[in-house]
């Protein structure tokens, strides 16, 4: 018999990882009651749930790289997007719902870094789903206390001379961070940059990628 | 940083659907900028009419809310705060 004596490995000779199936948690169960009931009770329909989950799919860090790199390119817009961050990414054709986005700008002199210490609020209307990591609780709680080791276990090592500014992200409004440009990108169009501009530099947990590495 | 307003986030501790976080309940910082009206979420998560707010995006020194012995004082945390939940402050540290 095959399975007699390798029982617990599989054929690529690693052991087999038990499954992670586990019966719905109380919070699982609700979603689906109150969904059911929504649409049992006309309230919404299955076809606008999904059509909901669609676009929330559709939408990625590329929105806001799109962003940042016009913001990296056009003064004008830069002014903009710091007045105000909603308004001057719907006018670049982003649909954000009534997200209201603050956009911080990374210098010299200064590092900024998003955090949601009660939840997990990120701007989803623009970079969609957050990392898992964001949401947990050591993020939370230790990027308030101890940014800079937060920030350097990710890769990010920051002189004495740079200001770290935490945002906890507590009430009403999202954030979204832009990353310092990058030099040796003088030339470079906003196409090209974007492809410089990471999820985690727009949250602050790192900085836009070198050029070479495109 | 001299000329600014100081504000203290209340120290209280009520219960319920609350968006000061509890780690700058009675610490001093200043105003960053002003935003809103927005609805009282302690009212608004329960279904009552909510009071129109201003909210306060707040700057708070790392030697304030965690103490001196902070590692880096000048680093800051801003965060969001409900009007009603900030009173006059003097100055932290002051003389």
């Amino acid at each position: 018999m095959p399975h007699d004596h390798h029982d617990h490995l599989s054929p690529s000779g690693h052991p087999y990882r038990p499954d992670d199936d586990h019966p719905l948690t109380y919070w699982q169960q609700m979603e689906i009651a109150i969904r059911e009931l929504l649409i049992e009770k006309g309230v919404t329909t299955a076809a606008e749930i999904n059509a909901q989950i669609d676009a929330m799919d559709s939408r990625s860090p590329a929105n806001g790289a799109a962003v940042v790199a016009r913001a990296w390119t056009d003064p004008a817009f830069r002014d903009a997007l710091l007045a105000d961050a909603s308004v001057a990414s719907r006018d670049m054709g982003f649909d954000i719902g009534p997200m209201k986005l603050i956009a911080v700008e990374n210098t010299a002199d200064v590092h900024n870094v998003i955090v949601c210490t009660l939840c997990s609020c990120y701007p989803r209307n623009l970079l969609g789903l957050p990392p898992d990591w964001y949401k947990s609780r050591a993020y939370r709680s230790r990027t308030v206390k101890e940014p800079r080791k937060v920030l350097a276990e990710f890769g990010v090592n920051l002189p004495d001379t740079t200001t770290v500014r935490v945002h906890d992200s507590t009430a009403d409004m999202r954030y979204i961070v832009i990353p310092a440009r990058p030099a040796g990108t003088d030339d470079w169009s906003p196409d090209a940059l974007a492809r410089l501009v990471t999820r985690d530099s727009m949250i602050g947990t790192g900085i836009a990628k070198a050029p070479e590495s495109v | 940083m001299a000329k600014q307003e100081f504000i203290r986030v209340r120290r209280d501790m009520p219960p319920g659907h609350v968006r000061t976080p509890a780690y700058l309940r009675g610490k001093t910082g200043w105003i960053e900028r002003t935003l809103g009206p927005f609805p009282n979420p302690e009212q608004l998560a329960y279904g009552h009419q909510a009071q129109s707010l201003p909210l306060m995006r707040v700057r708070f020194t790392m030697a304030e809310v965690w103490g001196a012995d902070a590692p880096y004082p000048d680093d800051t945390i801003d965060a969001e705060i409900y009007a009603h939940w900030l009173e006059p402050a003097e100055p932290p540290n002051a003389p």
